[in-house]
């Protein structure tokens, strides 16, 4: 029992990552940039915010994944046929999850992060206020 | 002086915080990215062939009625090697496989199938892994159950384990 969950383990460690062991040639636009420079750009920016499945730390448009050349082969064809950065960016995270994009949504699991600071604000103020407010005497003494 | 203990809030806090970030570099997050594209209808696609003699794969013939695995597979995939012997005993108790071959090309798909047998009806090449990104499918092996409508109901990450195999008949029996 240990030897096979050992080796599921094993196995389950080797099946993540896509290392760069296939034969075919990249995908026409993984390495080629879009023929008009506008539509480039957008390409660009959209790729820069979408983050690598393989090597997760960076971007799609950073990484020499195979996946990642395929992942801006398919960014480039849907600018180049006209769909927009945004319907991009949802049509991928409807697949992957809000893992997959460096700009992630305001929901529940990201309030904090925005509204954090802004509470953590608030909370030095009324402090502040309170210390003022109770004087310099009063205020020493206590701490 | 009874307030005393207030003072160490912060500490604690900050040794909370410190707490945590030891854990997380120590153990780290869970990477494995789960496909979000499940109880939604198979992509629509039409795969060509990946080797001579076997047929290609479209998106229209996984609504037939049977439900089915549908494997994302690669003959440079180590890992997809050693799942072999289970696609075998899935196929061996009537279950139907078909594939799709990632980033592959006809002459080693059939060097594959040559060394490890030919479980799939069917082998759709998907040399620009569009169809894996459209299932949100993020490595090879990875294997996905679809019902006899062509909804994807499950998807399976990495090799299939010899164990496995009595639950996913059991799994694909019950959608029939």
């Amino acid at each position: 029992m240990r030897v096979r969950l050992l080796l599921a383990t094993l196995l389950a460690l080797f099946a993540v990552p896509i290392t760069a062991q296939d034969r075919l040639p990249p995908a026409p636009y993984a390495y080629q940039q879009l023929r008009d420079p506008a539509q480039e750009a957008k390409a660009k920016a959209l790729m820069e915010t979408l983050r690598c499945l393989v090597c997760q730390g960076q971007s799609i448009a950073d990484s020499d994944a195979p996946l990642a050349g395929d992942m801006r082969h398919e960014v480039r064809t849907k600018i180049a046929a006209g769909e927009s950065p945004d319907a991009i960016r949802k049509w991928l995270v409807a697949r992957y999850g809000n893992w997959v994009t460096y700009d992630p949504p305001l929901d529940a699991a990201t309030a904090l992060l925005w509204f954090g600071p802004l509470l953590f604000l608030a909370l030095g103020g009324w402090l502040a206020f309170g210390r003022f407010r109770r004087g310099g005497t009063d205020g020493e003494s206590e701490i | 002086m009874k307030k005393s203990w207030v003072l160490f809030v912060p500490l604690a806090i900050m040794g909370l915080l410190f707490g945590a970030f030891i854990y997380r570099l120590t153990v780290p997050a869970e990477t494995l990215i789960q496909s979000q594209w499940i109880n939604k209808p198979m992509p629509l696609f039409d795969l060509p062939p990946a080797t001579a003699g076997v047929e290609g794969l479209k998106s229209s013939q996984l609504a037939d009625g049977k439900p089915r695995l549908v494997n994302v597979f690669a003959s440079w995939c180590i890992p997809c090697r050693a799942e072999a012997p289970q696609l075998e005993a899935l196929k061996a108790a009537g279950v139907p496989i078909d594939g799709i071959a990632i980033r592959d090309r006809p002459d080693d798909v059939a060097a594959f199938l040559r060394e490890n047998g030919n479980p799939f009806d069917r082998i759709g090449s998907d040399q620009q892994s569009s169809v894996q990104i459209a299932l949100g499918s993020s490595g090879v092996p990875e294997t996905f159950l679809i019902d006899g409508k062509g909804i994807i109901r499950e998807q399976i990450q990495g090799v299939i384990l010899a164990e496995q195999v009595p639950e996913i008949i059991a799994k694909l029996e019950a959608m029939k």
